[in-house]
Order: C-alpha cells, then structure tokens, then sequence
C-alpha cells in the first residue's frame, strides 16, 4: 500500500505561527502549539516547523517550540530554517526532531547532505527546494524563502540531492505558494520521475480537489499545507488567533480568504478516501 | 516494604532521536534511561534497542562501546528486550550487504534492502508512511500489540526489512507498495517491530504501556 501523507506546515517567526504569500509578508496567526495541538488531535501524519526567519540571522529560534510539542505530540517532527552545521541538526535532533529540512546550507555545500544522512540516516534528512519559474519556463532553485537567487536548475538539482543521500525532497513552487491557485502538477511530476527518493509537494493548495488532483496524477507521496489548515483553524478558533501582535488586520477583515475554502485534516483525508486515495485515517 | 522498581534502560548507541523513545517509556510510567554503560545494560531489568540510521554504523557503535556480549549475555538469559526499527533489524544474524554474523545474531534471518523498482515500475525508497500492520500469527492478543486492531496504521522510516528464516516468529506484515515484508517480531523475551510506536500516535503508546505490562515492568 501507498498511504498519502498529510503534513500541516508550521511557519515560525519567534514566538508566533506565521503565513505569508510566496512565502514572503508574513502575517502572525497565533500561538505555534495552539495550531499544533489541534492538527495532532485531527490526523496530522506528521508536523513540520519552519523557522521562517532563521537564514536571515542564522540563528534557529525553535527549541522551546520542539521540545514542547515532541514531549506531547506521538507524530514525527520535521524542523527547517536557519540549520548550517552538523552540530546544528544534531542540537534539534537531541530537542526531541525526528528529521530536519534543509535548503540554503546544502545548496551552498552540497556535501552537507552527504555527510548528514552518513551521521543520522538518510531517513533523516529532507532537503527542501523552492521552485520559481523563469520567463524563459525554466524552473530555478532559490534559498531564504525564495528571496535569494542561485541560479541552480531545479531538477538537475533535485538528482544530485537523491545521489548525495537525503532521504526525501519538499518541492515548494514559489510561485503558488500561499496563493491558493493549485499545484504545480507538472513541476510535481517532473521531479517525482527524475528522483527514487519520497517526494512531498508544497505550494498552492486552495481546496481540497487541488490535492485530490495532486494525487490522482501520482507523483507526490505527501502533501505539505499550512493556508488551507491555519484558516480552518482560525475560524474554529476566533478566540485564540493573535491579536496583540503583529499584523492581524487581514485576519480580522478576512479578505485573504476568498481564494481558499478551508478544511480540516479530517474533511481532507475522508475526500481523499471518498476519490479512492489512500490516507491514514 | 515498597517494591523495588523495574529498571528499563535504552540502549544509547549514539545514533539517532532518542527523545520520543524516552517520553513515550515516561508517559506509560517506566523507570527508563537512557546509557551506553555496558554495566548499566547489566544491571537492566529490560532493555529498549531503538535506532535510526545506518546498520554498520550501529553495529561499529555497539563494538567501540563494548556493548554487543552484555546484549546477547542478557538476552540469552531471558531479559526481556524491545527492538524498534534499525534496533529489530540488528536483532538478526545476517545482512545481504555485510555477509553472516554482522548482526547481533539472536534471530536466524536476514536483512535486505527494498527494490528500487519492480519491473517497470519505481518503488521510492526509504518507505517513508504510516503503513497497516496485519496479523501473520495468532497470538496477537497475548502480545504488545493486544490494542491495535487489525491493519492499524502505525509509522514506519525505512530502507531495509528483514526476513527471519523461521515464520514462527513473525507477528505481523505490511505490504508497501506491492512488496511484503515483516512489520514485527516475537521470539521468546524479544519482541520488536519495524515501525515506531512512539511516532504513532495513542495506538503506538499503546504498545509501549503493554510490553511494560507484558513484562511486569510497570
């Protein structure tokens, strides 16, 4: 059996749960462990935190937020931003990941990858690639949430990162992310063919028969979605979305959300299961 | 007078996330920790071998520490141990790739990697999912396993599987993607799976708060 995987994505800006569009004008949400708590209670197959803002500063900000949720939360948990250094992934491997996502640290020093998945396992190691395509349909990789130009071609990079060991690829495309449009199918596709690893798509999600779309055309062996989920949250939850901090305008005026049409985990998973797609349920 | 308890330890080969290992023996009430102390392993009333990672690197572990007679001593002697992933595939006595004996040789059996493809077709690996464990022995009910229903999900992070050479001593199976393979082991006071009980949820916590039980640990 092929069971699909559904991954809330958790978007970390100091203390708070973020949500940009291609990842950039972040918005605070709320309270990291809030959102956690509920995803968990509702099926999540496993929990990725990004610290959002860690490349900027290198720093990684998250410790607390790790070690709060793995001592509670019996779900793999998968944390990226801001991670340099083997002694890096081993510090939040020890507060309580179970793997780590790297971008702008292996595509500065492809090696990295070598080297980590030789110390913690292949299984350990995720590198995600975000995806912007050029004028010319050429898809380039970017790092510091698609800000920074590489010039590096996706999918030649997406081989060598098979070769070099990690154990799973988080393909974002820029372009949709945060906007709710779909996935980028052929992206998708594409890459899942080029590499043996697991493939997780990110990037687009704006309902729910954009994943099953996703999925009918098997390529992607997980999803990653933070819009979708975060705004079905908020309007469960109004009392617990931020409102000391940060810009929460947009929440309060709800305008961001028309282009989506939130769901919860369990709503995605029994569609799925409804369109014949296997999910844990 | 208060009974003495149950000391548990898990053995830190210094591989891999221990944390959840930890936690999830805390949350059901056993005296676990965490060592690499050959006289802690000694002393142990049960032992946990986790493991994430590569089996030779493991394995080259277990020996620097000077670990791998005291396992087998305890074992051998009938200390009840919990093998979870990499640590149920070093229960065995063979691997396809480093030839006999490179495990610590407690079940007959080997361990192989999964397919890159089958015929035509690409199989994606490490199996990386929550997968159905199903019953291949009857005796479920006497085991750890004695809360979980037939084909539950658990999660599972693997390239490689094992294939015990004696049927006997597989509990259940899982089919990944058209190949079937042994999702957990019974043998006596061994019992270990290929999937991580910590990382799946009540289910999973399940199984840890019944192999303490099992085993008068808790």
């Amino acid at each position: 059996m092929k069971t699909i995987r559904i991954i809330p994505r958790l978007d970390i800006k100091g203390p708070n749960l973020v949500k940009g569009i291609h990842l950039e004008g972040l918005r605070v949400l709320g309270k990291p462990a809030d959102f956690a708590k509920y995803y968990y209670e509702n099926g999540a197959d496993e929990l990725i935190f990004m610290d959002v803002v860690a490349s900027l500063y290198e720093r990684n900000s998250l410790h607390d937020i790790i070690s709060e949720t793995a001592k509670q939360k019996f779900i793999p948990i998968t944390v990226g931003g801001g991670l340099r250094t083997i002694s890096d992934i081993k510090e939040v491997l020890r507060v309580g990941a179970d793997k780590v996502c790297l971008n702008t640290a292996v595509i500065k020093d492809p090696e990295l990858i070598r080297k980590a998945s030789r110390k913690f396992g292949s299984s350990t190691i995720v590198v995600a690639i975000e995806a912007i395509k050029e004028e010319n349909g050429k898809y380039l990789a970017y790092t510091d949430n698609g800000r920074e130009y590489t010039g590096v071609d996706v999918f030649e990079w997406a081989q060598k990162v098979d070769e070099l060991g990690a154990g799973e690829i988080v393909i974002t495309s820029v372009d949709r992310e945060g906007t709710g449009q779909g996935f980028d199918l052929d992206l998708i596709s594409k890459i899942s063919k080029l590499v043996s690893i697991p493939v997780i798509a990110h990037g687009g999600a704006g309902k729910k028969q954009d994943v099953v779309d996703l999925i009918k055309q098997d390529s992607a062996n997980a999803v990653m979605i933070s819009s979708l989920f975060h705004y079905h949250f908020i309007k469960e939850n109004e009392s617990k979305v931020s409102s000391k901090e940060g810009n929460v305008e947009f929440l309060k005026q709800k305008r961001n959300f028309h282009t989506f049409e939130p769901c919860s985990i369990a709503d995605l998973k029994s569609t799925l299961v409804d369109n014949k797609i296997e999910c844990r349920i | 007078m208060l009974e003495k308890r149950k000391k548990v330890v898990i053995i830190d080969y210094q591989l891999g996330n221990l944390f959840s290992v930890k936690q999830a023996c805390d949350t059901v009430g056993m005296d676990a920790k965490l060592s690499s102390s050959k006289e802690d392993i000694l002393n142990a009333d049960a032992l946990v071998l986790p493991g994430v990672g590569a089996f030779m690197e493991a394995m080259n572990n277990l020996q620097i520490l000077d670990l791998i007679e005291a396992i087998k001593n305890k074992v051998n002697n009938g200390t009840p141990i919990f093998g979870i992933c990499l640590g149920l595939q070093l229960l065995f006595s063979k691997s396809e790739e480093f030839g006999s004996g490179s495990g610590l040789d407690l079940i007959p059996g080997i361990i192989k990697k999964f397919p890159d493809h089958i015929k035509d077709r690409k199989i994606k690996v490490p199996h990386i999912t929550w997968n159905q464990v199903y019953k291949f022995n009857n005796y479920w009910q006497e085991t750890a396993l004695k809360e979980l229903k037939d084909f539950e999900f658990m999660y599972f992070i693997h390239s490689y599987y094992v294939k015990p050479d004696n049927d006997s001593c597989i509990l259940t199976n899982t089919n990944y993607d058209g190949i079937e393979f042994c999702s957990s082991v019974i043998k006596d006071n061994i019992f270990a799976t290929q999937f991580h009980p910590e990382k799946s949820a009540d289910k999973g916590i399940s199984i840890y708060k019944n192999w303490a039980l099992t085993n008068n640990l808790i």
